[in-house]
């Protein structure tokens, strides 16, 4: 009889443990881009970076509304990721699909994703079908909230 | 009345967030160093131009570019454009930022150039500073230090062994050899700079 619990287990860390892609810009841009019905917010953080780790919750919470999906996308070191993003993944049971971005040429995604950025993180981009809009900035939660009722129709 | 009052501020405040543009005359400053003498750029009678870098102490894209650093402060102080780094970062509002962890880390890095503290953070919003590493090449003309180029160090922060694109050196090449910059303006990614 222990047997299932043990399997039952297993297949709950698995569906719980998180992939995390590597992308280069070209295999982001098209999930900065998708044209459905949901309101998308897409944080640009780093595991390191304290302002960043700050928000974490307020974008997890926004991730379990309906309509809202949210994505992470990691600026952490290529090198780190399994000895610090991972770990910061699991540690923290980050719910929101996390990627990582890893391209050189930073001079173009960076005005690609957003012509105002200069390229500090965090950053955060918010679209659905109709408008988008991007900030270069940190959050409270309230302000977060506030703007993404605005994306909502 | 009002509203143009409101209107003229806003103006004001853009002007002043905006930093400054390819050809503007940047700011020469009085910041206290990491050996505790106050820098200005008045003092290089020598230097023919400046590598200003603002960047700090903790910021992981900083520390990831600290050797890039000391080798562009070795490859053009002896050509007459030093590197001059500012810690644009408010101690108080960023642990590990004061003078004396910059003095710390400019000792174990092995610095060759000033790395300057902006007290009371009125140096980096001048030059429209909004992340570190951010650079601005300065040449020394008539009118005084003209910015000739604002971005990145290079195109690839975080793996070094995949740099294709030198911004700086090429900037800094150009203006040598009597040329203007052909790439003038880039962006990297960067931490935010830590104000109260």
């Amino acid at each position: 009889m222990i047997f299932p619990k043990f399997f039952i287990f297993i297949s709950f860390s698995l569906l719980s443990a998180q992939t995390v892609p590597s992308l280069s810009y070209a295999e982001l841009k098209p999930l900065l881009n998708q044209s459905d019905d949901k309101v998308h917010v897409v944080n640009f953080w780093a595991t390191w970076c304290a302002p960043c780790i700050k928000e974490l919750p307020y974008f997890e919470a926004l991730n379990k509304r309906k309509n809202i999906e949210v994505l992470l996308v990691s600026l952490d070191f290529p090198k780190h990721k399994q000895s610090r993003l991972l770990p910061f993944i699991s540690k923290n049971k980050l719910q929101s699909k996390v990627v990582l971005l890893d391209d050189v040429d930073e001079n173009y995604w960076i005005n690609d994703i957003n012509a105002n950025w200069s390229g500090a993180i965090p950053a955060t981009l918010i679209y659905n079908s109709q408008k988008r809009d991007f900030y270069e900035r940190s959050f409270t939660k309230n302000e977060l909230l506030n703007l993404v009722e605005s994306f909502n129709p | 009345m009002k509203s143009i009052l409101i209107l003229f501020s806003s103006l004001l405040f853009l002007t002043h967030n905006h930093g400054y543009k390819i050809g503007d005359v940047a700011t020469d400053f009085s910041l206290p160093n990491v050996d505790a003498k106050m820098v200005s750029l008045a003092y290089y009678d020598q230097a023919i131009g400046f590598i200003v870098i603002f960047t700090c102490n903790t910021c992981p894209y900083s520390i990831a570019y600290e050797d890039r650093i000391n080798a562009l402060d070795a490859q053009y102080k002896p050509k007459g454009y030093p590197v001059i780094a500012i810690n644009p970062n408010d101690p108080a509002a960023k642990d590990g930022e004061h003078l004396t962890d910059m003095k710390q880390r400019a000792l174990k890095k092995g610095f060759t150039f000033p790395y300057l503290q902006d007290k009371g953070q009125h140096i980096y919003p001048k030059y429209g500073a909004t992340r570190t590493p951010h650079v601005f090449i300065l040449e020394k003309q008539e009118k005084g230090n003209v910015v000739q180029y604002i971005g990145a160090i290079d195109d690839s922060s975080r793996s070094p062994e995949k740099v294709s694109k030198r911004y700086v050196e090429d900037a800094v090449n150009a203006l040598l050899s009597g040329q203007k910059p052909k790439v003038n303006t880039t962006k990297a990614i960067g931490c935010s700079i830590k104000t109260l």
